[in-house]
């Protein structure tokens, strides 16, 4: 990157390290960590939205919807998560071949499930087979947030349950009193005063989210930890410059990045907690207010 | 080739007893079984050991984070802090890294060589980083519980002239338990949960002995068919779950028995701590 890294004679010290660390290869390093960074922004609001929608179901009054918002949230309460992730990407990628298989080529004949293939036919292939690689990565990188939204959905969908079911009864009985509709009742009073009984879980989840994030790794995405143990690693693809195995220091610098992540989330988390609970009728609501007062 | 014949070549698999070779073609439903069950025994010693261990290193750390010495409690706080602030796949992976590093011929104290390389297997090295991870979580459950001891409980004990250790044996450390053991419970499966970790991250499998996971995806790689495979898991985790909410609920009620039925605290699984 820097032209004076072109002279082998000045590469010693500190300016070799320099030189070093700003390698192509390791800005592409540096660009997964947007990537890493992306897959939160993205999923964030995708899964409090799954999660929503999945403790209304578990809330509904009609039994067939109810069973299904209680399955979705019950989901992930036996069986590891990591198996969502692994059983997923392959599914839904499948899934959707299926799909376009059935819509593009009525007439094949051929079963898809043969012995040990999927075979669809090949305008069914998402994406297509001569798009560019480019495509294939984003395809896969959608995949990954998608897995991790269904799966973070419903993990959130059971702290909003929990979340509703916080809400003082008094409160909704009140507003029906007067007069005010189911849905006036959920979106004026039940949903405005839920969050400060979410947030605790959700700040939860948030650090969990940033947690799962090598899990991107197991997907196939080529996030920080492909990167880290590619250019670490002594005999890899992305050897470019001879050296021992140093994917101990990446690790390590991995792990100094999600601490930070970690504590500034803590940081941020805990005023907006006392942001929210400004007026509540909590136990913090009514410590601000005393002494304020 | 029957059932009964796959069970006893494969039962025992994940500890190298058995056949060598793994199926590799015509997979039946008996196979997926067997094997991935028979991962299971990973699953299980690893949760076991980890928790068995760790809670009384979590026990120890609790009390050091509760200790006015700093000395004592910022170690414990920067140790939990490290533990589950960052995620336990990197610190398979770090573990991993530092582990193999180790010299291969062995490490010389006092003239004598100790042998260091099993450090790097899975059975020793994930069993290590499981453990850390697991004192750091339960430490802060234990932490949390320790600060909510009723302060009427330690007033009464102080009226009795019990104190010190004699306090903290019989009166502190017996409420702390009751109060965390719902969220200990918690913990204990998502550790369990955890394990399923091991063989994806750094830790290879030696000579294909791997957990209920790593056979699975085994399967899939094979049949490209995940709709078999991994409701296997599913299915021998969730029996798995059930056995340990058993096993907890039963020492719950065994902790509350003095109160009366109202005010007992009951196991609720809450899934808030994959790490």
């Amino acid at each position: 990157m820097f032209s004076s890294c072109a002279d082998p004679s000045t590469l010693q010290g500190l300016n070799w390290l320099m030189c070093y660390l700003t390698t192509g290869k390791h800005l592409d390093f540096y660009w997964s960590f947007v990537t890493v960074l992306t897959l939160l922004a993205v999923t964030a609001p995708v899964a409090l939205a799954f999660g929503f929608g999945g403790a209304m179901l578990a809330r509904s009054h009609h039994l067939v919807l109810r069973i299904i918002g209680k399955g979705y949230t019950a989901m992930v309460r036996g069986v590891p998560d990591i198996v969502f992730f692994l059983f997923f990407v392959i599914a839904l990628d499948q899934g959707i071949e299926w799909v376009m298989h059935q819509a593009r080529c009525p007439d094949w004949t051929d079963p898809i499930r043969n012995g040990l293939e999927f075979r669809v036919c090949p305008q069914a292939k998402v994406p297509p087979n001569s798009a560019a690689q480019v495509w294939h990565s984003v395809y896969g990188f959608a995949l990954a947030v998608v897995t991790f939204a269904l799966v973070f959905g419903a993990f959130a969908a059971n702290v909003i349950y929990g979340a509703m079911q916080a809400v003082p009864r008094a409160q909704l009985e009140t507003a029906e009193a007067y007069g005010m509709s189911q849905g006036q009742v959920f979106r004026r009073v039940l949903v405005p005063q839920m969050w400060i009984y979410a947030l605790p879980g959700l700040s939860n989840l948030w650090l969990i989210l940033i947690k799962a994030t090598p899990l991107l790794f197991l997907l196939g995405v080529q996030d920080i930890v492909y990167w880290a143990r590619e250019l670490g690693g002594a005999k890899t693809s992305a050897f470019s410059y001879p050296h021992p195995d140093w994917r101990l220091y990446y690790f390590l610098g991995l792990l100094v990045f999600y601490l930070l992540m970690t504590r500034i989330s803590e940081v941020f988390l805990t005023r907006l907690q006392n942001r929210l609970s400004h007026g509540q009728a909590t136990a913090a609501g009514e410590a601000q207010r005393k002494a304020a007062a | 080739m029957s059932c009964l014949q796959t069970i006893a070549d494969y039962g025992l698999r994940s500890m190298g007893i058995g056949e060598r070779l793994l199926p590799r073609a015509d997979f039946t439903l008996c196979q997926q079984f067997t094997l991935i069950g028979s991962g299971m025994i990973w699953n299980i010693y690893f949760g076991v050991l980890a928790l068995l261990f760790g809670f009384f290193f979590a026990n120890a750390l609790a009390l050091a984070k509760a200790a006015r010495n700093p000395l004592a409690r910022k170690p414990a706080e920067w140790f939990i802090f490290v533990f589950r602030g960052s995620p336990l796949f990197i610190q398979f992976f770090l573990a991993y890294e530092a582990l193999v590093l180790l010299p291969r011929n062995g490490i010389e104290i006092f003239g004598i060589t100790a042998e260091v390389s099993w450090l790097s297997r899975a059975w020793a090295g994930a069993l290590i980083v499981l453990f850390l991870n697991t004192a750091a979580y339960s430490a802060e459950i234990f932490y949390g519980a320790l600060r909510s001891v009723p302060k009427g409980d330690l007033e009464a004990a102080e009226a009795y002239g019990i104190t010190g250790w004699n306090r903290f044996r019989r009166v502190e450390w017996p409420t702390m338990m009751r109060l965390a053991w719902p969220s200990y419970t918690n913990e204990a499966i998502f550790l369990f949960h955890a394990t399923t970790l091991v063989f994806f991250s750094g830790f290879p499998a030696f000579r294909q002995e791997g957990d209920a996971l790593y056979y699975a995806s085994y399967f899939v790689d094979k049949t490209f068919n995940p709709f078999v495979p991994y409701p296997i898991v599913a299915f021998y985790f969730v029996i798995l779950t059930l056995a340990l909410t058993g096993v907890f609920g039963a020492i719950n009620r065994r902790l509350n028995r003095h109160l009366p039925s109202n005010e007992r605290s009951r196991v609720k699984l809450r899934p808030q701590i994959i790490r």
